[in-house]
C-alpha cells in the first residue's frame, strides 16, 4: 500500500460517508408528523365508518399505508439514489417487485381456493 | 497502457489486471450487507403477508375479526412503535453530535417504548387465548398469530440487541464500531415500524371491513 492512499486512511480517521444517513432533526419531524397524520386518518375512517363503503374504505386505507411506508422510507430510512451508491436502492426495488408478485400472485391463485368446499355450516344450531 | 507491446511469436498474448489495492476501512461495507438482510427479512414477512391473505378468510365458523380485535388497542400500539421510531431517530441525532449521555437517554426512551408496545401485544394475545382464539382455533387465527408474532418476536430481539448496545456505548463510548452498530439497530428498528404498517392497515383495520 503505497504512503499516501495510508495517509488518507489513518486509523480513526472517517470520511464520514454516513453523516447523510444520520438525517436531520427537521427531517425525522416532518416524517413523524406526516406518520401521525397518514395513521390517524385510516383509523378514523374505519372507527367511524366515514366513507360508508367497506371496499371504497379498504382501497383508501391501502393508500394511506403505501404512502406512509414512502414516508418511512425517505425520512427514517433516509433511503434515496446517492447512499452506498445506489445499492442499497437497486436491492429494494427488487425486493418490492418480488413482494409485489409474492402478494398479487398468492391472492390471485387461491382466490377460488374455497370455490368446490362444502357450504359453510352455520355452527350455532348444532348441538 | 498506449504503448505498444511485442509479442514474441508463438508465445502466449500478456495478460494484464489491476490489483485490488484501494483502502477498505473496517466494516464500510456493514450498512449494505444489514441492508440486504433487511430485505430478505422483508421476504419472509411478504410470504406471511400472503399467508394470512388467502387463509384470513376462513374462520372455521369460529371468531372474525370484529369479534376479537379492539382497535384503540391498536392505535396505541402504533402510537407505542411510531414513538420508539422518532425518539431513535432523536438518538442516531445525538450520536453524531458525540453525546454519549443523551444518546444514552433517548436509546432507554425507545427501549421503553418498544417494551410497553411487547406488553400491549402480549396482553391482546393472553385476550384472545382467553377467549378461545387461539392459533388452532382456525386458520384465520393461525396465520394471524404466525405474522403478528413473527413480528413481535423482531421487536423482542430488536430490544435484547438495544441493551446490548447500551453496555457496549456504556463501556466503550462511542467509537466507530458501536455508532456502526447503532446505525444497523435503527435500520432494523425503522423497518420493524415500516412492517407494522402492514400489520396494522392489512391485519386489523381490513380484518374489521369485512
Amino acid at each position: 500500500m503505497s504512503s499516501e492512499t495510508n495517509a488518507q486512511h489513518q486509523p480513526g480517521y472517517e470520511p464520514h460517508p454516513e453523516d447523510e444517513a444520520h438525517g436531520s432533526f427537521r427531517g425525522y419531524m416532518t416524517g413523524f408528523g406526516l406518520s401521525v397524520v397518514l395513521t390517524a386518518i385510516p383509523f378514523w375512517l374505519v372507527m367511524s365508518g366515514a366513507l360508508g363503503n367497506n371496499q371504497l374504505t379498504g382501497f383508501v386505507v391501502m393508500g394511506f399505508a403505501v404512502v406512509q411506508i414512502v414516508v418511512h422510507m425517505i425520512y427514517f430510512l433516509h433511503m434515496n439514489g446517492r447512499v452506498e451508491g445506489g445499492w442499497t436502492l437497486l436491492a429494494l426495488v427488487f425486493t418490492v417487485i418480488v413482494v409485489v408478485i409474492t402478494l398479487a400472485g398468492s391472492l390471485w391463485v387461491m382466490y377460488h381456493l374455497n370455490t368446490n368446499m362444502m357450504p359453510v355450516h352455520d355452527m350455532r344450531q348444532m348441538p | 497502457m498506449a504503448s505498444t507491446m511485442t509479442v514474441p511469436q508463438g508465445g502466449e498474448a500478456p495478460v494484464f489486471y489491476l490489483k485490488d489495492e484501494h483502502p477498505h476501512p473496517e466494516g464500510h461495507s456493514t450498512p449494505l450487507g444489514f441492508w440486504l438482510y433487511l430485505m430478505s427479512d422483508c421476504l419472509i414477512f411478504a410470504i406471511l403477508f400472503a399467508i394470512y391473505g388467502v387463509l384470513g378468510a376462513n374462520y372455521a365458523a369460529g371468531p372474525a375479526p370484529k369479534d376479537l380485535f379492539d382497535l384503540n388497542l391498536v392505535a396505541i400500539n402504533t402510537a407505542m412503535l411510531l414513538f420508539s421510531s422518532i425518539t431513535f431517530g432523536f438518538a442516531m441525532l445525538e450520536m453524531a453530535k458525540g453525546k454519549v449521555a443523551a444518546t444514552q437517554g433517548w436509546l432507554a426512551v425507545t427501549g421503553l417504548f418498544g417494551l410497553a408496545f411487547l406488553a400491549i401485544e402480549l396482553y391482546e394475545f393472553h385476550h384472545l387465548i382467553s377467549l378461545g382464539a387461539t392459533p388452532q382455533r382456525s386458520a384465520f387465527l393461525s396465520s394471524f398469530f404466525v405474522l403478528v408474532g413473527t413480528h413481535g418476536l423482531h421487536v423482542a430481539f430488536g430490544l435484547v440487541w438495544l441493551t446490548v448496545l447500551m453496555v457496549q456505548v456504556a463501556r466503550h463510548g462511542l467509537i466507530a464500531a458501536n455508532r456502526r452498530r447503532l446505525l444497523c439497530l435503527s435500520m432494523f428498528w425503522h423497518f420493524l415500524d415500516v412492517i407494522w404498517i402492514g400489520v396494522f392497515t392489512f391485519v386489523y383495520l381490513m380484518g374489521m371491513l369485512r
